[in-house]
This record gives C-alpha cells, structure tokens and sequence, in this order.
C-alpha cells in the first residue's frame, strides 16, 4: 500500500502533465463553444511544456547560467578549466555549450573527465574537498600540472559559494546527479529515474561505485567542490521557449478567429455554428437543384 | 563562404527573410510579383541542390557553424532533395497563377498579408523536409501550419464556412502537433539527443515502453496532420472552403510534406529492430491506408461540391501513400514516393482548373461545371489530362504511380492489396467521369447563377496550369526521372533503417 503511494508521489510531476493533458484534451471535445475550446487547447499544450520542464530538471541543479569565465575554451576541456580565470565571477566555471544534453553531462567536470572524476558520491567527500581543496574542475586526463594551475587560479570565494551550494543539501546532490545519468544511461532514464533518487545511496553506487580514483586522489577531491555544481538540463527549457512561442501564437489565431465567426455567424457555440452551416449548405443544395 | 557551402540553407533563409518585404510592399500587384519572384529563386536553388545531392550524396550543413549532434542540422539525401523540389517547384507554378483567382477572392487591401502568409507557408514547408533535427521538424510544421489557418480563413470572404474549417483544423492540427512534441520528447527522454541521425544511434537496442509511447504519439500527430483516414476530419472542409489558390498550393504540398516526415521517422529514426515499427507497419497502416482508399473514395462520389470532391479524393490517394510504405520493402518506399511527387502534380493541377471556373462561374458546385467544355476549353482539357492521370491512365503519372504500388503489393505478397488498388481506381473513374460527363455532355446554362460568359480563364492562369498538366504527361512517359530517383532515394532510406524486417 505504502509502496504504491510513494510510487505517485514521487512521480507526482509527470501525474500534473497526465491530469492536465487529459482535462485540456476533454474541454477541447467536450465544451461546445469556441473560446472554451482555444482554452481547453492551452491546457493541453500547458501540460506538454510541465512534461518537458520535468525533463529537464535536475534535482538540486541550479539554473544553467554562466557566470564570468572564458566562455571559448570549448576546443581543450583541461586547458579551458586550467586557464579559466573568470572565476573571480564565481563557480559557475562550465560553458552551457559544452554540456549539451548529448554529452549527458550537467555536472561542471568536462565530459570526458566523467568517469575519473569521483561524483558527489558521499557526504563526507564532499565536505572534504570543499574545506580543503580549491573549487575548481580538474581534468584527470591532463595530468597534474593542470591541477596545480586550477588550484592556483581558483579564488578561495569560489569554495565557499560551493560549499553554500552543496551544505544544505548535500545529500540531496547525490539524487541530483543521478537524473543526469539516466540522461546518459537511456535506459534509467524511463520512470525509474525518480525512483532512484529516492533512494540516493543507491544512486551514487550505481553512479560512481567503482569510480572513485584513488591515484589522482587530489585531482578527484579537487573536482569534487565544483563537481557538486550541477546545473539543470537547459535544452529543454530552450525547446518549451519555442513551444511556449507557438502555443501562444495558436491561441492568438484561434481567438482571432473566434472573433471573426462571430462577427459572421453573430454566435461562437459550436451545435448553433453546425445548424447555421446545414442551413447554408441545405439552400444551396437547394437552389442549386432547382437551377439544374 | 563559398554560395555553395551554403546552400542547404537557403531553400529556407530566401522565403522567411523575403517574406515579410511583402508587407511593405504596396497593395494589389507587387506583392504578388515578389512573392512569384520569391518562389522562383527558391526553386533554382532547391533544383541546384537536387542536382548537388544527386551528384555528391548526402548533405549535411551545421547550422551556425554548431557542429552537427549539439547544433541543427540540415540534412540534404536524395529523398528529401526530392520533396523540396516538389514543394518549390508547386510554389513557383501556384503563384503565378495565384494573382487572377486571389484579386477575385480577397480583399485587395489584404494582398500583401495574404501573399506574405503563403511565402512563410512555403517556408515552413520546406523547413520541414530539409531539417535533420526532430524538434526543428516541430517548428516548421507550426510555422507552416499556422499560416496555413489564417490562410483558409481568408476565404470567408465567399463562403463565412471557411471561418469554422480553419477553426476545426486549428484544433485538430495543434493537437496533431503537440501529440508530436511529446513523442520527440519523449524520445529526447530516452537518449538526450534530438539529431534524427544521433537519435537513429542511440535508439538501437532500446526496445522499451518509453520509446513505444514516443512513436505511438509521434505516429498519430503527424496522422493527425497528414489526415490519415480516421484522422482526415478537418481536411474536406478546409480545402473546400479556403481561396482557390491556396487550395491548389496546400493540397499539393502540405500532406505530401507530412508523408514525408512520416517516412523520415519510420526509416530514418526508429529501424526495422524494433518490433512496433512491423506491427504500425501491418496493423495501423496497411488497413488503415486500404480503409481511406474505399471509404474516402466512396465518399468523394457524393460530392456536390467539386473542391469538396477532390478533397476527399486526396485523402483517399493519401491512403495509396500509406499503402506502399506500409509494405516495408524498397519497391513500397518507391511508390509512395513516386506517388507523393505525382499526386502533387495531379491535384495541383486539378484544383487549378477548378480555380479558373471558379473565376469565372462563381462556384465550385458540380452545376457549375455544366457544359464546361463549351465555354472554357483549356481548362476543361486540363481538368480531363488531370483527372485521367489520377484516375491512373497510362502515359500519365498517375498510371506510373499505380504501377509502381501494384508491383510492390504483389512483390511483397499482398496480391490482395493489388487488386483492391485496381478497384479503388474505379471508383476514382466514377467521380471524375461524373464531372466529365456534367463538363462534356451538359448544355451551358444560359441564365441563372452558373451562367458562364463564353470565355477562358486568362492566360496568367491558363499557363500554369498547362505547364502543371504537361509535367503530368511528361513525367508519365519519362518514367525514369521520377522513378529512378524515387528508387536510389528508398535504396537509401532502408539501408539506413536495416533492410526488410
């Protein structure tokens, strides 16, 4: 019993989209006049863009702005992060760009670090790094010199808005990196996601287990700090914008043309609408008979 | 920046950047020389493209300079090369034409919006068929289509019933629309990524529910826009009532578009691994397409109205497209694609000549019709090449169309397929012989309201239509234009999705 309530509540975003869908969907088919009609569309269009918005989010991910930081070091990943001295800005080090959904990844470590980098896996880790290590994201791959730099470059205000970020809610950062890998990893990605982060021990095994590099060991905590800034999935947002921009654009129309049927008809319920066209079109036929 | 690099973007950037100019322009003949002119350039470069992607294979542009997975891409075979001729090349015949019909049937202080709205609809028609990007395909079609409302809705100026027909496809087209926007994001859900090639990728070895519910919701939404039989409500009345022109121009292009995302998706997208696409394939849309064939056409022959008719004549020629994807074999893919490029010819130019008659009678009934041939006839010929070709007559394009379906339906072991094609024409010869003996055999009224002056429609109208009815003819001798291209371009699409299933 208590199973299948947490199974709705933990879901309980993608019931708002099937509620909404399914009210939005039966006032379109049901009301008979126009106005209803467009609004009941709106409803419909206002679920898809919550399901697209629950996509996106990321549990604990913070909103995908960057803050300060050479926004072109796209090309070399390490260099761009060694070298990245906008931090003064703040911890927001990672260029949305590079973290497209299509490299599944929202946590600031560059892709190709995912793996080495040790993912805000457990308290105490964390608390660890941020206290003692820079903030900053450090690319195993190029080595330990990179790390030094990162560790030079990144100012000690950059560690504290990381710690303020991961404090309250560290444990939730566990959960929060886990929706990104099921981006990764397609097949959690279905109803499981959710599920998952309830259970947040579980998450971190299956998202870092045996992930945690003990050989670059200062690299790894020196990542974590900046690891915990994990952005929301922006693509999303981007496509509801544009949905956002039709769905406003088709209710103008629909309205304008409940405006103009009813300056022509001088009525916008439908079943009078249908009477007055059988009518039309029944004189016609008529006339037009008689004519043959 | 050499032109050439960059022109997979241009069938596009040319008519969304031109349109608007319209507007500027001063009411009454320019803008319908600019948008002529418009639909002309666009034209040269979707031909120059064609002849690019025949020559060179596939092309990929990255929008922006943002390299293809992360930005969109614009992706240029041959069967998409295909359409985008198809839908430029309808444009710059339709108009032309348009100026005649649209003078009659709209407001002049209107014409530049109304000649702007087709540009932009032309523009999102395109954008449709040459994106290679999933959410991009949504867009368009909401581009296309809402143009596509307010231009219907122009005809209310005839007939106030145009006002609830676009009401009606509004409504019907959206839902279409946002079924499809959560299929793709549903599809986004399970692999990140909206490239239809990295979708392709990714997808394979995903057999979930999650992706089942994508391609159920993709499938009906674009069912929806495309008016697959159960789904064709909207489509009689909007065609009906909407201006003439527009008519012409949406009914040739807009489902043969929606068609050909259809193909993109079954093919492109999802492959032949997974299980749903067999049974969509054998369940949904052999009966389905073989249901609209029969009752559509059926219903076709109780038409009074003759814009009407050949309405639900395209939803039953719909069906015929549907049918042969529905085989899943390379001969299918063939001949729905042959039939997408001459089904455009045909209704194009059947719904000009009811265009020029309705320039002149006022009407678009049957009685209209009534010793046509005395009165005006080019147009009456027109009509009769025409209707002949989609009756599937030989030395027409319909024939070869016809060919082609009844050659893959007895490859791929539906022989009973075959001859429901056959009798299904039948019923095609029933509803245009009916408004062929009306044009023919008929006296001319000679008062009352269908009372035709004794004069053709001008030449600005005649020679389009003409130069669509020769391609009718043109295209059904020289079967290998169309055929061999339609040909490599399903070679290609079925490899890409794993051969037979």
């Amino acid at each position: 019993m208590g199973t299948w309530i947490d199974f709705i509540l933990e879901r309980y975003n993608y019931w708002i989209v099937i509620v909404l869908m399914m009210i939005g969907l039966y006032t379109v088919f049901a009301r008979g006049n126009l106005v209803k009609k467009v609004v009941g569309l709106n409803l419909f269009q206002t679920s898809v863009f919550i399901f697209y918005i629950t996509i996106g989010k990321i549990a604990g991910g913070t909103a995908p702005i960057y803050m300060g930081g050479e926004l072109d070091h796209g090309g070399g990943h390490g260099e761009g992060a060694g070298d990245d001295h906008g931090v003064e800005a703040g911890h927001r080090a990672a260029e949305i760009g590079e973290h497209e959904p299509v490299d599944d990844e929202f946590v600031l470590s560059p892709p190709e670090t995912g793996d080495t980098i040790d993912t805000p896996s457990s308290d105490h880790t964390v608390d660890e790094a941020s206290l003692g290590e820079s903030g900053s994201y450090v690319v195993p791959t190029s080595g330990a010199d990179l790390h030094s730099k990162v560790e030079n470059t990144v100012a000690s205000n950059d560690l504290k808005a990381a710690l303020e970020e991961l404090g309250p809610r560290d444990s939730m950062d566990v959960g929060s990196s886990l929706h990104d890998v099921s981006v990764a990893d397609a097949n959690k990605v279905s109803n499981d996601a959710l599920s998952e982060i309830a259970k947040p021990e579980e998450l971190g095994f299956s998202l870092s287990g045996d992930q945690v590099d003990t050989t670059v060991h200062g690299a790894a905590d020196a990542a974590h700090s900046v690891g915990e800034i994990i952005y929301t999935n922006p693509l999303p947002h981007v496509l509801i914008l544009t949905a956002i921009v039709v769905g406003v654009a088709t209710t103008a129309v629909g309205l304008a043309l409940s405006v103009r049927i009813r300056e022509a008809y001088g009525t916008i319920e439908e079943d009078e609408l249908e009477a007055l066209d059988d009518v039309a079109e029944f004189g016609e036929s008529e006339t037009a008979g008689g004519a043959a | 920046m050499s032109l050439i690099a960059q022109l997979p973007v241009l069938p596009v950037i040319i008519p969304l950047f031109l349109a608007p100019i319209t507007l500027l322009l001063p009411k009454g003949r320019a803008p319908h020389l600019w948008a002529t002119m418009v639909s002309w350039l666009t034209f040269a470069v979707c031909a120059w493209l064609l002849s690019e992607v025949s020559d060179v294979g596939v092309i990929s542009y990255a929008l922006g300079d943002w390299a293809p997975p992360l930005g969109i891409e614009y992706r240029v075979d041959l069967a998409n090369a295909l359409v985008l001729v198809l839908v430029s090349g309808l444009a710059a015949v339709v108009f032309p034409f348009a100026y005649r019909s649209v003078q009659l049937e709209i407001d002049e202080t209107q014409s530049p919006f109304f000649y702007g709205a087709l540009l932009i609809c032309m523009t999102g028609l395109l954008g449709v068929t040459i994106t290679g990007d999933a959410f991009n395909v949504f867009v368009f079609l909401e581009i296309s289509s809402l143009s596509t409302y307010a231009l219907i809705a122009m005809g209310a100026r005839r007939d106030r019933r145009a006002l609830t027909a676009s009401f009606n496809y509004l409504v019907m087209g959206t839902i279409g629309a946002t079924f499809f926007v959560i299929g793709i994001g549903l599809l986004y859900q399970a692999t990140g990524t909206l490239n239809m090639a990295d979708l392709h990728d990714r997808l394979i070895g995903q057999d979930n529910r999650m992706i089942e519910a994508g391609f159920a919701f993709i499938l009906v939404g674009i069912g929806l826009k495309l008016a697959m039989f159960p789904m064709h409500l909207w489509l009689p009345n909007a065609y009906a009532y909407a201006p003439s022109a527009v008519t012409a121009f949406v009914a040739a292009t807009a489902t043969k578009v929606a068609v050909y995302v259809i193909i993109r998706f079954f093919f492109s997208v999802f492959n032949f691994d997974f299980a749903f696409i067999g049974a969509a394939f054998t369940y949904v849309l052999l009966p389905l397409g073989l249901a609209g064939m029969f009752i559509a056409s059926l219903a076709a022959v109780f038409q009074e109205d003759v814009k009407r008719m050949l309405a639900y004549s395209s939803v039953a020629q719909i069906g015929y497209m549907l049918l042969g994807l529905s085989f899943a074999t390379v001969e299918g893919l063939t001949a729905s694609l042959v039939h997408v490029f001459n089904h455009a010819l045909m209704k194009g130019a059947l719904f000009m000549a009811v265009a020029c008659v309705v320039l002149r009678a006022g009407s678009h009934s049957i009685h209209a019709f009534e010793g046509l041939a005395k009165r005006m006839p080019f147009t009456t010929w027109a009509f009769l090449i025409s209707g002949l070709s989609l009756i599937g007559v030989p030395l027409t394009v319909g024939f070869i169309s016809k060919w082609y379906l009844l050659e893959a339906a007895f490859a791929a072991g539906h022989w009973y397929a075959g001859f429901l094609i056959v009798a299904s024409s039948l019923i095609a010869l029933v509803y245009i012989g009916r408004v062929a003996e009306v044009m023919l055999l008929r006296e001319p009224a000679t008062d009352g309201r269908y009372a035709i002056p004794a004069k053709d429609a001008p030449l600005s109208m005649l020679i389009p239509m003409w130069v669509l009815v020769a391609a009718n003819i043109y295209f059904g001798v020289r079967t290998d234009l169309t055929g061999g291209l339609a040909e490599r371009a399903a070679a290609a699409l079925m490899t890409v999705a794993g051969g037979t299933p």
